[in-house]
């Protein structure tokens, strides 16, 4: 178990800060920020940026920046796992395709993440490869259509690599859940990446890729973040596209990303963000003006966790009745209707997962309705109106991500209350629907090189380009800090 | 000769008034027009009058009985829309299996449902033509099942805020059940969409599934316990039926599916308030069948009350069966589903607008009871106010025909025999007919002044002066070459 988070080794505490602390951290916070471009000098390199100029320069071929990449995977991938399905061979050739285009088409041809390898987590549905949604039960499944985020990604020129692991239909916080493989945490590889988004993580973590498309209903990119110590984005709810995510719960789900950098998070949101006509719940709000300014803030009271687990199995029990072996996925035939209903789930969907569709259907039944489903969306309310409150007087709430760093493998499994209590730090956000931004910040002890902890910045509705920004001028200062895993300087 | 001709051509057999008016009114006149394929009407009706000589006895006999029967009805009108509720595919009755399908109405992984906004548009106009008081804001929720024709798990709909609630239903009934006014309450108006299609194979040891009509939007009505007889149900049905054509949102065809009525009948002595148990009865593909299985079912539970028996009526789903003619149980009592409602959480809230309700309202065309009362305001007889105002292309005649000034009464005799019985023999409908309304019009004012005599007795050749009359129209270029010939038929080739 690894130690507490240690307040001397953070930069920013969730105390309130004295007068004498807080003009100190105002004079931080008002450095102006530096112009992307003058980015590769500084401390948070921006890869998607330099990817850019190489390939606008002709300094570098899409064809050698891929294998370079693809490189590092193949070095990486036996321990760290990051991927269920690998589209290698399609990655190098679409980098071939994209350098014929630059020859011919010159600049025309280079989009806003033309080269860019990216990982899908696997449930979002691509149409050319596998989605499982890390589960046995969509086993072989291919969807007909590409996700509108995917969609995006691919129109913007970016290359999908591969669909990364992640705990079953989006549940669980270590990726352990996974129907298919264990990811490790680039940082130890005996201990877990984070969840539910694990995959993602860590193949950014490890440079497999640039960047990378995770979910986030209760800080699945938050926390797998903050384990894997690389920046993960939370949008609002509304911001970027539902379509082709296949739904664990409904009102909280959202498409995140995660990056080595602000500025790579913020240019991935900025290409996957905006009003999808095929999401009812997709919002045409514009990327509003942003404040420059960070205030401390008491610690808030609340208790959260009990009605987000119910809240997301009540909807988790709905959105998974369709995996029923019937038109798609796996089948196992019986004899009568209830036994191949029964059988096909027994078979097909993980222990996790069974578990929360369980307690989903618990609390919407008949009589329990009321009790449960309808109180936790009351005191869903209340969550909300208290961040709507604190955000009236203070721009941006801060806290820490998770609880602690990476657990050991192993650690949680088999104790699930614990596991849903590393999640405390994250579900409030979901239940409010508001963004956030998680940034390494900071090491705590463990692994061979110390294991990173990451910072929450969260922010009101829409304001992901005021939280970017501050993540960014954040990352300037922590300029002494590198979070490249130690694996990576191996070989 | 003249004389016999006429009269032959006023009663013609194959369309005897008595019992034609009857079939008319439940099988509303449309049939009588559109010929092509309700043939089965034809022996339908055949078989109709015996049993509603019986059923309106037996109406009368249940009171004496001291029994008072209560029956409601749950209608589903399947809407017309150029695709379907929560997607963009089109829906074509008998199209092949499983054609009319895309990952979202089959329920892929990561799909999610977009509202059709014209399911919306129709659901008002139904709401407002059943006096219904509309939601101005109102959700869609999940009912949760698992059924192989089900492709999520649950099917969308509305539970507990419906667009339109509290309306009611103006009909008469057919003349020969008595006639009479009747108001029925409707209690609610919801939107959901309508599960696929299993087919079953004959050995029984497989079924398929098909799709193409997951997704169609439906309209649920829901009506008061208000109806005491199985006419009363019948024509509330056919009601239904007459004002989903007229405002266009639906074919209102229940052999189609287009149109489905679940009929909930319980029983109970008369005088008593509490109401007896209730059964509910599937499988009825006409308003005759909903009639006879409703009649049938309250006499099997009377006679179980009158055996001291009334333990025995279990609420339960019977079906009725046309053949033998009589209800069985579909399946044991399973206890009430707990469908696990909860707000659909991938659909925002509907909220409408009075200026969006006036729009709608604008755009409503007169509706069955209005014309009704306005064609009995002319001095119409009952039977000949529901031939003419029952079916929407008739009375658009109809109209049409007053609109260039004939007199009505003329207009509603030559519309209701010659025509009727013309458009019958060549399996025409009203709206296919070569002649025009205007034209129709010229033929009655003719007759009126004189032009052909009205008096019919003696010696006079009326045959040979309606030829001349006609001819003279004909070359003098009033009347067109079609509609000659169909007067033409209609005089002279019935012979």
């Amino acid at each position: 178990m690894p130690p507490p988070l240690q307040a001397q080794r953070l930069l920013l505490s969730h105390r309130r800060l004295t007068p004498s602390n807080r003009r100190r951290f105002t004079a931080v916070s008002s450095l102006p920020s530096a112009p992307a471009k003058t980015l590769a000098t500084g401390a948070a390199p921006s890869s998607i940026l330099s990817i850019r100029e190489s390939l606008l320069s002709g300094e570098r071929t899409a064809a050698d920046i891929t294998a370079d990449y693809l490189s590092r995977l193949r070095r990486t991938e036996p321990s760290v796992r990051s991927f269920i399905h690998l589209a290698d061979a399609a990655a190098e050739r679409e980098a071939e395709e994209l350098d014929r285009r630059i020859a011919t088409g010159g600049h025309d041809a280079v989009g806003p993440l033309a080269g860019v390898l990216v990982g899908v987590k696997d449930n979002l549905c691509t149409a050319n490869m596998p989605s499982t949604g890390g589960s046995q039960i969509l086993d072989g499944y291919r969807p007909a259509y590409d996700a509108t985020a995917v969609r995006r990604l691919r129109e913007a020129g970016a290359i999908v690599v591969g669909k990364t692991n992640l705990d079953e239909f989006g549940m669980g916080s270590t990726t352990e859940g996974s129907g298919f493989q264990v990811t490790t945490n680039p940082w130890d590889g005996s201990r877990v990446p984070g969840g539910s988004s694990g995959g993602s993580a860590s193949a950014v973590s490890a440079r497999q890729c640039v960047v990378s498309l995770g979910s986030d209903t209760g800080g699945s990119v938050r926390q797998p973040a903050s384990f894997c110590g690389v920046v993960g984005l939370k949008p609002t709810y509304g911001r970027v596209s539902r379509f082709g995510l296949m739904a664990y719960a409904s009102s909280l789900d959202v498409v995140g990303c995660f990056g080595s950098s602000v500025v790579d998070t913020a240019t991935v949101l900025s290409v996957i963000a905006g009003h999808d006509k095929m999401d009812s719940t997709s919002s045409s709000h514009d990327v509003p003006d942003y404040k420059s300014e960070l205030i401390p803030l008491d610690l808030l009271e609340s208790k959260p966790l009990n009605a987000y687990y119910i809240l997301a199995s009540s909807e988790a029990s709905s959105n998974l009745s369709r995996y029923d072996g019937i038109r798609y996925g796996r089948q196992v035939s019986a004899d009568d209707l209830n036994g191949l209903y029964g059988g096909s789930r027994a078979n097909g969907l993980g222990h996790e997962v069974k578990m929360r569709i369980l307690m989903g259907t618990y609390a919407l039944s008949a009589g329990y309705y009321d009790a449960y489903y309808k109180r936790a969306q009351q005191v869903r309310t209340l969550v909300k109106k208290s961040f709507n409150e604190a955000l009236e007087r203070y721009d941006i709430l801060v806290s820490p991500a998770a609880p602690s760093a990476a657990y050991k493998i192993g650690e949680k499994i088999n104790d699930p209350l614990a596991m849903y209590a590393g999640d405390i730090m994250t579900v409030n956000v979901n239940l409010a629907g508001l963004p956030a931004l998680v940034v390494p910040c900071g090491f705590v002890e463990g692994g061979s090189a110390g294991l990173p902890v990451g910072l929450q910045m969260i922010g009101s509705p829409f304001s992901e380009g005021n939280l970017l920004r501050v993540g960014h001028i954040f990352e300037q200062t922590l300029q002494n800090f590198s979070f490249v895993p130690p694996l990576l300087a191996e070989g | 000769m003249a004389l016999t001709l006429l009269r032959g051509i006023r009663t013609p057999t194959l369309f005897r008034r008595n019992a034609g008016l009857f079939f008319t009114t439940i099988h509303p006149p449309l049939s009588s027009f559109t010929t092509r394929a309700e043939s089965v009407q034809a022996t339908e009706s055949k078989a109709a009058p015996k049993s509603i000589q019986l059923a309106t006895k037996e109406a009368a006999e249940h009171k004496t009985q001291g029994f008072e029967a209560v029956i409601g009805i749950e209608t589903h009108v399947q809407l017309s829309t150029v695709t379907k509720a929560f997607c963009s595919c089109p829906y074509n009755y008998g199209s092949q299996p499983n054609s009319t399908v895309c990952p979202t109405c089959m329920g892929h992984p990561g799909t999610l449902p977009v509202l059709n906004a014209k399911v919306v548009e129709c659901a008002v106009k139904l709401g407002l033509a059943l006096n219904c008081e509309i939601s101005m804001t109102s959700k869609f929720d999940r009912k949760q099942y698992f059924y192989p024709d089900l492709p999520k798990g649950y099917q969308i709909s509305q539970f507990d805020i419906p667009i339109a609630k509290e309306g009611y239903l103006d009909l008469d009934l057919p003349v020969e059940f008595g006639g009479g006014h009747r108001r029925f309450g409707v209690t609610r108006v919801h939107m959901e969409e309508d599960a696929g299609k299993l087919l079953h194979s004959e050995s029984g040891s497989y079924s398929q599934v098909d799709l193409n009509r997951a997704g169609v939007p439906l309209l649920e009505i829901v009506s008061e316990p208000d109806m005491r007889t199985g006419i009363e149900a019948a024509e509330y049905g056919a009601e239904i039926q007459r004002l989903v054509r007229y405002l266009g949102v639906s074919n209102g065809n229940m052999q189609e599916g287009s149109l489905r009525c679940d009929v909930n009948v319980s029983v109970r002595p008369v005088g008593q308030s509490k109401f007896g148990t209730k059964v509910e009865i599937k499988n009825m593909n006409s308003f005759s069948a909903i009639n006879r299985a409703i009649d049938y079912e309250i006499s099997r539970q009377i006679v179980l009350h009158k055996e001291g028996q009334a333990d025995q009526i279990v609420q339960e789903t019977r079906l009725w069966d046309e053949s033998s003619q009589k209800t069985f149980t579909m399946r044991k009592k399973e206890g009430l589903a707990d469908y696990r409602y909860f707000p659909e959480p991938d659909l925002p809230e509907i909220v409408l607008t009075s200026d969006y309700i006036d729009e709608i309202h604008k755009s409503m065309p007169e509706l069955p009871e209005a014309k009704r009362r306005r064609y009995e305001n002319m001095g119409l007889s009952m039977q000949d106010v529901l031939f003419l105002a029952n079916d929407d292309n008739v009375a658009r005649f109809f109209d049409s025909t007053l609109e260039h000034d004939a007199d009505a009464k003329l207009a509603a005799n030559w519309i209701m025999g010659d025509i009727a019985a013309y458009l019958k023999n060549e399996k025409l409908s009203i709206d296919e007919i070569k002649l025009t309304p205007l034209e129709l019009s010229e033929l009655i004012a003719s007759i009126k002044n004189g032009t052909i005599s009205g008096k019919i007795g003696k010696e006079v050749d009326l045959s040979n002066l309606l030829y001349s009359f006609l001819l003279t129209e004909y070359e003098g270029g009033t009347l067109s070459f079609d509609s000659f010939f169909i007067f033409f038929d209609l005089e002279f080739a019935q012979k």
